[in-house]
């Protein structure tokens, strides 16, 4: 597989020496050109990787907030059709952020694999996460899109233990995303301690870049993440920000307003002088 | 498709029934899934399993349940000779508890000390309940609001029984959303819980692992009708929610091919509204709630709300094996409305004494179109699923009665 927008960006931001900033917005919510809005402020605000999240009915592994954020963008009419229509609309004027897709498996079984991994790399999709297809059905999604020249990123929870992990790192590519709790999304926020355990331990079987999410809210909290890990993903905290939003305007600017808050958190660590000591 | 051997291997050993089934769940369950499965083979190999449910089914549920010669239904219809299967019998009133008790065994097995399960109707919410109380054992169950509202006797038991019933306010806030719910539970309570899924759907081993403690039912029919006409019934009827049930009843015959089997699914309004349950014949492939099958949903994936008087029924999916035999053309489904299903509902009370689940008088409701037209010695079976209790608030309603 040639390298794609997400190895790039991994390598500059070691070679620079610091974490990489993982946002995630959900595509279409509250509409699709506040959403479109977002997305292009995103990068400008500190994000390093763009997660677009595909609007489900029954997203199983999410919580609250998110399950909101997709209801909102349904109610407005989005579909897999327009979000990958946003995801080019956004790549005019941006070439260079890795935007990885991130859902639940329904909607691009129902659009047809074939047709979608066309579509989404056409498009300017730079890597798949797909909740709800395990290593168990690498065959269905996962292969198709490594031949397609799409990074299909996995996930690894505390329940991935030694036995298991070989499996869910087989055909992952891009890089890793840890889980640091068992839960849905939005739960309470992890142990900095056990993360790094985890995260030894994660190192001693691949090479491939982790970040690490679920429960991150502040850029005090991301900080402490990014002393451990090669990126911090925060979702829940500015999707809520979309729904405070007391216009599509406001909403905007409180999720930029945070991404900016957090990014400082993340920057402020140096990983080379960490390195060292 | 070329005639098959068997219908009765599957699933293959990645939990496959042609292309339904599978494992589609967050890498936090794999785990959880994979240790379930290793378990429930394990138990099989266990002759002490099999001692302790069978002793439990037959002192505590009541099993067998009796093979009923309906003969004022049969007398109505005056064609085919009809048998009702008294699910409704056991102890908590429905097939469901079948089920649970062989899942909580498997639970104390694995040194789980919660249960959790959803429920629609409330009858295996009820089962789940019961078996926990039984065992001791820590019970959540996830409801829909509106479940919540149309079964209210049921909402009672399951306290009276000690479980937390947790309304779920997600979605139209019915069986579909309180599986979601009961999913983002496991999802958190990894360590000590056990998911007692209620139907034959859910990723692999459950559909297998539900059929396999469902399939009692059949096995009694198959002895009980040598025993009362000397051979095999010629039809078997069955109502479709998740295919517990259904299941249940069909797979011991799936291989005698005298045997015609038919599922009942949910019409609602009528399939022409688009208000109902009938994923087979409304719906088309796709992936939820761990599995591939046939479901409701729109052109872009998302799924839609299905629609039945019924709680047991208001599921836009089914279990994956009855996608693969309505593929395959093995068994033929069918649907029924609400209306048609209130009609049977009060027409077996009037003429046979009982009070049928709603779910249960879906399967009743086909009679009318099958049975006159057949001869007098042609033998069907009826699953009654359930006993119609917990539904008279529902039909007191629909009927217009204040209660
Ligand atoms: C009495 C009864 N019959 C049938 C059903 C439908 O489930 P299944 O299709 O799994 O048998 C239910 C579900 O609640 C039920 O309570």
């Amino acid at each position: 597989m040639s390298e794609t927008r997400i190895d790039r960006r991994f390598k500059a931001l070691k070679a620079e020496g610091r974490a990489a900033f993982v946002t995630y917005v959900m595509a279409g919510d509250p509409n699709y050109q506040t959403s479109l809005e977002i997305i292009k402020g995103l990068p400008g605000a500190g994000a390093d990787i763009i997660e677009v999240g595909l609007p489900f009915t029954d997203p199983m592994a999410d919580g609250p907030a998110i399950q909101q954020a997709g209801l909102r963008a349904l109610a407005a009419g989005m579909t897999l059709r327009k979000t990958l229509k946003l995801i080019s609309e956004f790549r005019i004027s941006d070439n260079d952020t890795p935007i990885v897709l991130m859902g639940y498996y329904n909607p691009i079984y129902s659009y047809g694999v074939d047709k979608f991994l066309v579509d989404a790399k056409a498009n300017g999709v730079d890597g798949l996460i797909v909740v709800d297809l395990p290593s168990e059905e690498d065959a269905e999604l996962c292969l198709p899109a490594l031949k397609a020249g799409l990074n299909f990123i996995r996930l690894a929870t505390p329940t991935t233990d030694d036995k298991r992990l070989p499996k869910v790192l087989a055909n992952s590519s891009g890089f890793l995303y840890y889980v640091s709790i068992a839960g849905t999304t939005g739960a309470a926020a992890p142990k900095p301690a056990d993360v790094a355990k985890a995260l030894t331990r994660i190192r001693k079987t691949t090479d491939l870049p982790i970040a690490v999410g679920f429960g991150l809210r502040s850029g005090a909290q991301a900080a402490e993440i990014a002393k451990i890990a090669d990126g911090a993903v925060v979702g829940t905290a500015l999707v809520e920000q979309v729904a405070l939003g007391r216009n599509d305007a406001d909403a905007v600017k409180r999720v930029l307003a945070l991404t900016a808050e957090i990014s400082g958190g993340i920057r402020s660590v140096d990983k080379k002088i960490q390195d060292v000591t | 498709m070329s005639k098959l051997n068997s219908y009765r291997t599957g699933p293959d050993e990645t939990g496959h029934f042609g292309i339904f089934g599978g494992q589609f769940v967050a890498e936090t369950l794999m785990p959880l899934i994979l240790e379930l499965n290793e378990a429930y083979e394990a138990s099989k190999r266990d002759p002490e399993f099999a001692r302790e449910l069978g002793g439990l089914l037959k002192h505590y549920v009541g099993r067998e349940s009796p093979l009923y010669f309906a003969e004022r239904l049969t007398g109505h219809y005056g064609g085919a000779k009809i048998y009702l299967k008294r699910e409704d019998l056991n102890h908590t009133g429905a097939h469901k508890i079948n089920n649970c008790m062989g899942q909580i065994l498997l639970a104390r097995r694995m040194g789980k000390k919660r249960i959790i399960a959803e429920t629609g109707a409330g009858q295996h919410g009820v089962a789940t309940a019961t078996v926990a109380a039984r065992f001791g054992l820590k019970c959540a169950i996830y409801m829909g609001e509106t479940d919540i509202e149309r079964q209210k006797p049921n909402v009672f038991r399951m306290k009276l029984l000690g479980a937390d019933v947790i309304p779920v306010k997600s979605g139209a806030r019915t069986l579909k959303d309180a599986m979601n719910e009961a999913l983002r539970d496991w999802v958190t309570n990894v360590e000590d819980t056990f998911y007692i899924i209620g139907t034959v759907a859910g990723p692999h081993p459950y559909p297998q692992l539900v059929r396999d403690f469902q399939k009692i039912i059949g096995e009694e029919t198959r002895r009980q009708m040598m025993e009362a006409e000397g051979r095999l019934p010629d039809t078997l009827l069955a109502c479709i929610g998740g295919g517990s049930n259904a299941m249940g009843l069909f797979h011991p015959f799936l291989d005698d091919e005298s045997v015609d089997i038919i599922g009942v699914e949910a019409a609602g309004h009528g399939l022409e509204t688009g208000k109902h349950a009938a994923s087979l014949n409304g719906g088309r492939p796709g992936v939820l709630h761990g599995n591939r099958t046939y479901l409701l949903q729109d052109e872009d994936g998302q799924i839609t709300e299905a629609h039945s008087i019924s709680a047991g029924l208001d599921y836009p999916g089914i279990g994956p094996e009855h996608s693969w035999l309505h593929d395959v053309g093995r068994v033929k489904y069918v649907n029924a409305t609400d209306q048609e299903a209130l009609d049977a509902f009060q027409l077996c009370c009037k003429l046979e004494g009982i009070i049928p689940a709603l779910e249960s008088a879906h399967a009743l409701a086909y009679l009318e179109k099958l049975a006159p037209g057949l001869p007098k010695d042609h033998l069907i079976v009826v699953n009654l699923s359930g006993r119609g209790d917990k539904d008279i608030f529902t039909v007191a309603k629909a009927l217009g009665v204040e209660l």
